[in-house]
């Protein structure tokens, strides 16, 4: 299989990147880890004319800490995550996640700008960010904005993103002592894409009541699923099993998966309810085993 | 629509070709440098038969434009031989038998080197992991898991090539 024929450039700074996209408007396509592009056009489900590689770009591939704040470059591949020490000891839940994506070759080109700016609820980071919160540096012709990830994902592959626009950097901050996370996932076979996964951030008080809750749902609904019922609900409570059942039903509540061949609409409900449940009991032992 | 000249180093050696943009890096170790020993199963990035290194890392060359590897280094399984010498991954696929048919071993042993270079010790869990992206649909995998540890062996008893 091959694409349609297209225009290719390899730009060497985003100014040039943003210059083309703004050129060439819907016709181009950013090309990064291209794991999700060019399968789809290979396909031929996708066929831009013009391709905007932005793999030549140098100082795009970070994940590095600053200010308190994790920030992510926009050439940061999947297999950096697993092999960053700063996201194994302080981000759990994206660590649980990234080794959950795909295969280790995939990884090694797949970047984690491109699984969020793909826009598809199936991908994985997308529910993991809005778990905890990340913010994304979008990069167009007028400059750059910050987009609060709650406001990015508009649709089944829409986001926010301008079609001059590139996602830069992903800056998610730092939780603070007393925080862990968790991200599992149901699939058919390893690397496949959910059938249901859920991603939970707890930071606990020094009484073990939850201080801040993040829940995000991957792959049971339109977009990415930010549980919002069930985060409010735990705030102030102990995450005893009663609670965490309930904060499972209203995360459950949230979600609005169809039928599919990987599983029935009302199967994937209830793993959105045990899978809550699962992460944030994880997320708990976690934040209580990093107190300060 | 485009066409570019693609400059590479495969095996330690610098090529030179023409691509199309949309010509896939597999195509074109294939068919341009007539390297037939990467092979194109599923043409879907599932099957890992088309693993190659690229500086280094394995990648599935079915995914990635040809174009995309100007300037790089690129290892295909005709690369691991030195000398006239197996490689200890191609010796100890030999010795434990980690094939049937053939077909994925290049993608494999590929896979299990670029795996090596990063954990030269691995535990039969993390080899595991490390080939989830190949399928092979005869051996059953037994005997491959026992040839990676078997070369990781061999590589730190007898120093890395």
């Amino acid at each position: 299989m091959f694409p349609n024929q297209f225009e290719y450039h390899s730009p060497g700074t985003v100014a040039e990147a943003v210059a083309l996209l703004k050129k060439h408007g819907d016709d181009a396509k950013v090309l990064s880890g291209g794991h999700s592009l060019v399968p789809l056009m290979k396909l031929r489900f996708a066929a831009p004319a013009v391709i905007v590689d932005i793999n030549g770009i140098p100082h795009l591939d970070y994940v590095k800490e600053e200010g308190g704040v994790l920030k992510i470059g926009a050439l940061a591949r999947e297999s950096t995550l697993e092999l960053s020490p700063l996201i194994q000891s302080k981000f759990p839940l994206i660590a649980d996640a990234a080794k959950l994506i795909a295969d280790p070759q995939v990884r090694n080109r797949a970047t984690v700008a491109g699984n969020l700016a793909h826009g598809d609820p199936a991908n994985d980071h997308p529910a993991v960010m809005l778990a905890l919160g990340a913010e994304l540096v979008l990069t167009g012709s007028s400059g750059q904005r910050t987009v609060p990830i709650t406001e990015f994902f508009v649709d089944t592959l829409a986001t926010a993103l301008a079609p001059d626009e590139i996602l830069t950097e992903i800056r998610v901050p730092v939780p603070p002592a007393g925080s862990g996370g968790a991200y599992y996932k149901i699939e058919r076979k390893v690397g496949d894409f959910a059938t249901v996964a859920v991603g939970s951030q707890l930071t606990l008080d020094k009484a073990g009541k939850v201080v801040k809750a993040g829940i995000g749902l991957t792959n049971v609904g339109t977009t990415p699923i930010k549980a919002t019922d069930a985060e409010a609900y735990l705030v102030g409570k102990t995450p005893d099993d009663a609670t965490l059942d309930e904060a499972g039903r209203l995360a459950m509540e949230m979600s609005d998966p169809v039928s599919d061949t990987r599983a029935p609409a009302d199967y994937k409900k209830a793993m959105v309810r045990q899978l809550t449940v699962r992460t944030l009991r994880r997320a708990a032992e976690r934040a209580k085993g990093n107190q300060a | 629509m485009s066409k570019h000249t693609i400059t590479l180093t495969i095996n330690g050696q610098e090529h030179t070709g023409e691509a199309d943009s949309r010509m896939l890096l597999a195509h074109f170790i294939r068919d341009v440098l007539r390297l037939t020993g990467t092979h194109v199963g599923c043409d879907t990035t599932n099957c890992g038969a088309c693993t190659v290194l690229l500086d280094g890392a394995a990648v599935k060359s079915c995914t990635l434009f040809a174009v995309q590897a100007n300037g790089k280094s690129i290892t295909t399984v005709e690369g691991l031989a030195q000398n006239g010498s197996l490689h200890p991954i191609q010796a100890a696929f030999m010795e434990y038998h980690g094939l049937q048919c053939g077909f994925c071993t290049p993608g494999m042993m590929l896979t299990a080197v670029g795996l090596l270079e990063r954990n030269p010790d691995p535990s039969d869990e993390e080899i595991r992991w490390g080939i989830s992206g190949n399928l092979c649909r005869c051996t059953g995998y037994l005997n491959i898991v026992k040839a990676i540890k078997a070369a990781s062996q061999a590589m730190a008893a007898g120093g890395k090539r």
